[in-house]
């Protein structure tokens, strides 16, 4: 598979200088090089090598996962919310496959409450 | 006399014709009873989601709408729905429009007798005809990502609608097929599926809850695969399991099989994107 596929969600209305969770699926088969196939044939490793998550010019999260992690893996981390800029997340594999996913998330000027 | 006699032949003949007319209609009845519905062996009412058998964090994840991996598929099945064929330019949509609105409901027949070959169809097989006829595209693999992707965007059509497939007319000696496969022992193990999902279901088999084996939320994502599979995956697994020999791909019986739990399961909600240990 060329195409892989990444989701990340975010809570609905945030205001700047929140502290909000940011939650980052992605789809990976995250073989470890020990398993077979459904004919019995080992899978060689192919892992995440290294995930990367830009919010604007800040890299905010990076993990280098490695076969212990399970396939299409669920990351979640926590960011302080400044201003609405591009979430760029970017990954290779030992296969040296890219994978990227762009998705603006919006923040809402500080509530004067 | 001749008239009494008379008046008691006729009564006779009358009489006769009464008890005819009561047979064949009494035989029409029974024989409709048992055309609309045969015996369960699994009461209607005590039918269960292999869900209820998974644990409390199988059941979170299956719950949780973005972190189901499952949604992973839906996506690359969303694209691929409206991705245009190379050979003729056309896509699913070109023909089937929005899938949410032309596959409801679709899933809940399936398998079901292919009106042109006269074959028993499992879902993937009727995706996999379109694409070869229609989109003059070759066939998807058994249980690759396109395909598992495409399965689960037209199941999840039907989400939450109850299980109905037609077991009449052409459709019933296959039936009957997967009824006796349902509960023939076989394999080293020489267990049926009747034996753990019939007789069984709630034990535990080692640190496992035996569920019913109900196909209401096929394909489905399993912990076990990493990856989302088709019911013929997971039946395929059960034969591993009980030591038998495995049918290859695409064999009729687990088309069999397969329609017999889909009655089986009859009325319980499509629960697709689904998952389970």
């Amino acid at each position: 598979m060329t195409m892989a596929f990444a989701r990340i969600q975010w809570p609905e209305r945030v205001f700047a200088g929140d502290v909000v969770k940011v939650r980052l699926l992605v789809q990976h088969p995250m073989d470890t090089g020990y398993l077979q196939d459904l004919l019995g044939k080992l899978v060689p490793r192919n892992v995440i090598q290294s995930l990367t998550c830009t919010w604007g010019q800040q890299v905010v999260f990076r993990v280098e996962p490695s076969s212990g992690i399970s396939a299409n893996p669920l990351f979640e981390f926590f960011v302080r919310a400044d201003q609405t800029a591009e979430m760029h997340v970017a990954w290779t594999d030992d296969r040296g496959v890219k994978g990227s996913l762009r998705q603006t998330l919006p923040v809402l000027p500080k509530s004067s409450s | 006399m001749p008239a009494a006699g008379c008046v008691r032949t006729v009564i006779k003949v009358c009489w006769r014709i009464f008890i005819l007319i009561a047979l064949w209609v009494g035989m029409g009845y029974a024989a409709a009873q048992t055309a609309a519905s045969p015996a369960r062996s699994l009461p209607l009412s005590q039918l269960k989601s292999g869900l209820h058998y998974s644990g409390k964090d199988v059941q979170a994840l299956h719950a949780d709408e973005f972190a189901n991996p499952a949604q992973l598929w839906l996506s690359q099945g969303a694209q691929a729905w409206g991705q245009p064929s190379a050979a003729n330019g056309k896509s699913c949509a070109s023909c089937h429009g929005a899938v949410a609105s032309s596959m409801k409901g679709v899933a809940t027949r399936y398998p079901a007798i292919d009106a042109a070959s006269g074959r028993l169809f499992n879902l993937e097989d009727r995706i996999n005809q379109c694409t070869t006829r229609h989109q003059q595209a070759a066939p998807h693999m058994y249980d690759s990502d396109a395909l598992l992707g495409l399965s689960l965007l037209v199941t999840q059509a039907s989400k939450g609608m109850p299980l109905r497939v037609d077991i009449g007319g052409a459709a019933r000696s296959h039936w009957q097929a997967g009824a006796a496969l349902f509960s023939q022992r076989q394999g080293q193990m020489n267990l049926s599926c009747a034996q753990c999902h019939d007789q069984n279901f709630g034990q535990r088999l080692y640190t496992d809850a035996l569920s019913q084996g109900q196909p209401n939320g096929y394909p489905v994502y399993r912990l076990e695969w990493q990856k989302p599979g088709s019911l013929e995956r997971r039946l395929r697994s059960c034969y591993a399991g009980i030591r038998a020999e495995t049918p290859p791909w695409g064999a009729l019986e687990m088309r069999q099989l397969a329609l017999y739990l889909m009655w089986r399961g009859e009325g319980l909600p499509i629960e697709v994107p689904a998952v389970r240990k």
